[in-house]
């Protein structure tokens, strides 16, 4: 693999992740327990889209050809989708937005401040404008996980169970492969095993506030870098791509 | 005898313009007709928020998604400064989400109408929101001044809105031949719906004497009818769609177009509940409410609980 492709890979991969997680955050549009929170997810829900696309522009950069940051988005099937195997899981409650939130905000925090120190300028300067928003993401999912995990024994429970069922699936952000190696040798990636011991330290410490606990095993689903995804994404895929699908070539 | 004081006081001051703020004094009718009024255009905000957000999953490139996301958080954003509008007038935003809920209170019927194709997204922009904007702009001068504020920042919000839905659609009319039948269908199932919002005719708005009398009003519903009509009209031209009105005609006399009937009957059903979209529209809302309940406990519950921490910790 050259740096080339890996990079494009790579970036491929940072765009898949808020494309869906903001695909999945903008179900929630309309239905939210309150008004206040139904704005703030859509708030997130742009802010990942934003990112997504600047993320696409670049790929079509480092491509070289005449592709749009839609021929990204629209176009590819599953097996081309790199996104982590977390954001594509479905919303089923708040609690589970929650956790899925704060699990992948806490890890994109710390991604995006080693990826602004990136010797890739352009990548740098993503994750430098990215960094301010996630901060916030990281505020309003962490405050939502003290106040569900310290709230009622409803809360309690529901947030635990979510925690158990999605905390599989927080592995993978911390999984090297090739194009991670190959990049990182580059100084253009970032070391994610590195990342995982500050991750854990956040994680638990904002747990134990909250009174929720960790579950104790350490397998991990995995599979969504390469290509390899849950039956979810299949279906995100088909309505988001159904249009342009449907009616080949046409300007929206 | 000082009660009639009062009230000349009251309307001396709406006479010569002078906003009406919550700690003033207001006659119990005046209160009633606004409180009924906001709370049906906060409602008609967050119902609003559902038939567009049948589309974000949907929508066919990115620049768009994040239009329609945007577009319909600051519906929610509307329906924030609205509610908190209301709550000027003593009535707090959880009474009058039961009021939705249990139906007793209505909201804009434009919204139990399906949003079936993407062309709708544009089309609700540019004739929904043209129609509210017509409606609204009026209202930036409203006697109230809480609901005269919001409605200042809301206009800005809703033009730009209304722009956006137009420039979408005069895309798809650059497009294809099966997006160009999109738009034209979207303007054959929005038009009389979207000219109904203004409400019944003159002859039969039994409050619209008095509203303009508080100058909560300014207009009639007929005369924003037409102007907005006027209006449409000639966008739809540059759009090179038809108005699906056989009796629209341009009435040189008048200076204003001349248009069909409005199927009243057909209005007055949706309004009592039995338009395409009636039941999802607030089955979605009241389920949102009632799935959310558990997290609004917990919210209330975290926060005593952390308000009788820092207490024991201060003592």
């Amino acid at each position: 693999m050259t740096k080339q492709e890996a990079l494009l890979k790579y970036v491929l991969r940072l765009a898949d992740n808020v494309s869906i997680l903001g695909h999945r955050l903008g179900e929630w549009c309309g239905h939210g327990p309150v008004l206040e929170q139904d704005i703030a997810m859509t708030n997130i829900a742009l802010d990942c889209i934003g990112q997504a696309r600047n993320y696409y522009q670049y790929a079509s950069k480092i491509e070289g050809i005449d592709k749009t940051e839609d021929d990204y988005a629209y176009l590819r099937d599953p097996l081309d989708y790199y996104n982590l195997l977390i954001v594509e899981q479905p919303n089923k409650d708040f609690a589970y937005t929650i956790v899925r939130q704060y699990f992948f905000d806490v890890f994109h925090f710390l991604f995006l401040q080693k990826l602004s120190d990136s010797k890739d300028k352009q990548l740098a300067a993503i994750a430098e404008k990215a960094i301010k928003e996630v901060t916030y993401h990281c505020k309003w999912s962490g405050d939502w996980v003290l106040r569900l995990g310290d709230g009622t024994d409803t809360s309690h429970e529901k947030m635990q169970h979510a925690i158990d069922i999605l905390w599989t699936y927080t592995g993978e952000m911390f999984l090297m492969d090739e194009v991670d190696e190959i990049l990182l040798k580059e100084k253009i990636g970032v070391d994610l095993i590195g990342l995982r011991q500050e991750w854990l330290k956040i994680v638990s410490e904002h747990f134990k506030e909250a009174t929720l606990t960790l579950p104790e095993t350490t397998w991990s689903q995995k599979g969504g870098k390469q290509g390899y995804h849950s039956e979810h994404l299949g279906y995100i895929l088909a309505d988001m791509q159904y249009l342009p699908r449907t009616y080949p070539g046409s300007i929206w | 005898m000082k009660e009639t004081n009062i009230e000349d006081q009251f309307q001396a001051k709406i006479d010569a313009e002078i906003k009406i703020e919550p700690k003033d004094w207001m006659p119990d009718t005046y209160r009633k007709t606004l409180i009924r009024q906001i709370a049906q255009h906060a409602h008609s905000e967050i119902v609003g928020m559902l038939p567009e957000a049948n589309w974000i999953t949907r929508a066919p490139t990115l620049r768009r998604k994040a239009a329609l996301l945007a577009k319909i958080q600051d519906e929610g954003g509307h329906g924030l400064y609205l509610y908190s509008a209301v709550e000027t007038l003593g009535v707090e935003r959880d009474e009058l989400l039961d009021e939705l809920h249990s139906g007793k209170a209505k909201y804009s019927s434009i919204f139990n109408y399906p949003t079936l194709t993407w062309a709708d997204m544009g089309t609700i922009g540019w004739l929904v929101d043209g129609a509210a904007i017509m409606n609204q702009i009026p209202l930036c001068r409203c006697s109230y001044g809480p609901y005269s504020r919001a409605m200042i920042r809301i206009c800005k919000e809703e033009s730009f809105h209304q722009r956006q839905g137009y420039e979408l659609l005069l895309t798809m009319m650059k497009g294809t031949d099966a997006q160009k039948r999109m738009v034209q269908d979207a303007m054959n199932r929005w038009w009389w719906p979207a000219i109904s919002m203004f409400g019944p005719n003159d002859a039969d708005s039994p409050h619209t004497a008095q509203s303009m009398k508080w100058k909560i009003k300014r207009f009639t519903n007929d005369e924003l009818r037409q102007k907005f009509v006027d209006v449409t009209v000639e966008q739809a031209k540059i759009l090179g769609i038809t108005v699906p009105d056989p009796d629209l005609k341009w009435n040189e006399e008048r200076g204003h177009y001349d248009f069909g009937q409005i199927n009243w009957d057909e209005f007055w059903e949706v309004v009592k509940g039995d338009g395409p979209c009636n039941r999802e529209r607030l089955a979605a809302r009241k389920n949102a409410w009632d799935e959310g309940a558990w997290v609004r406990e917990a919210a209330s519950a975290y926060a005593d609980k952390k308000s009788k921490r820092q207490k024991t910790a201060a003592a």
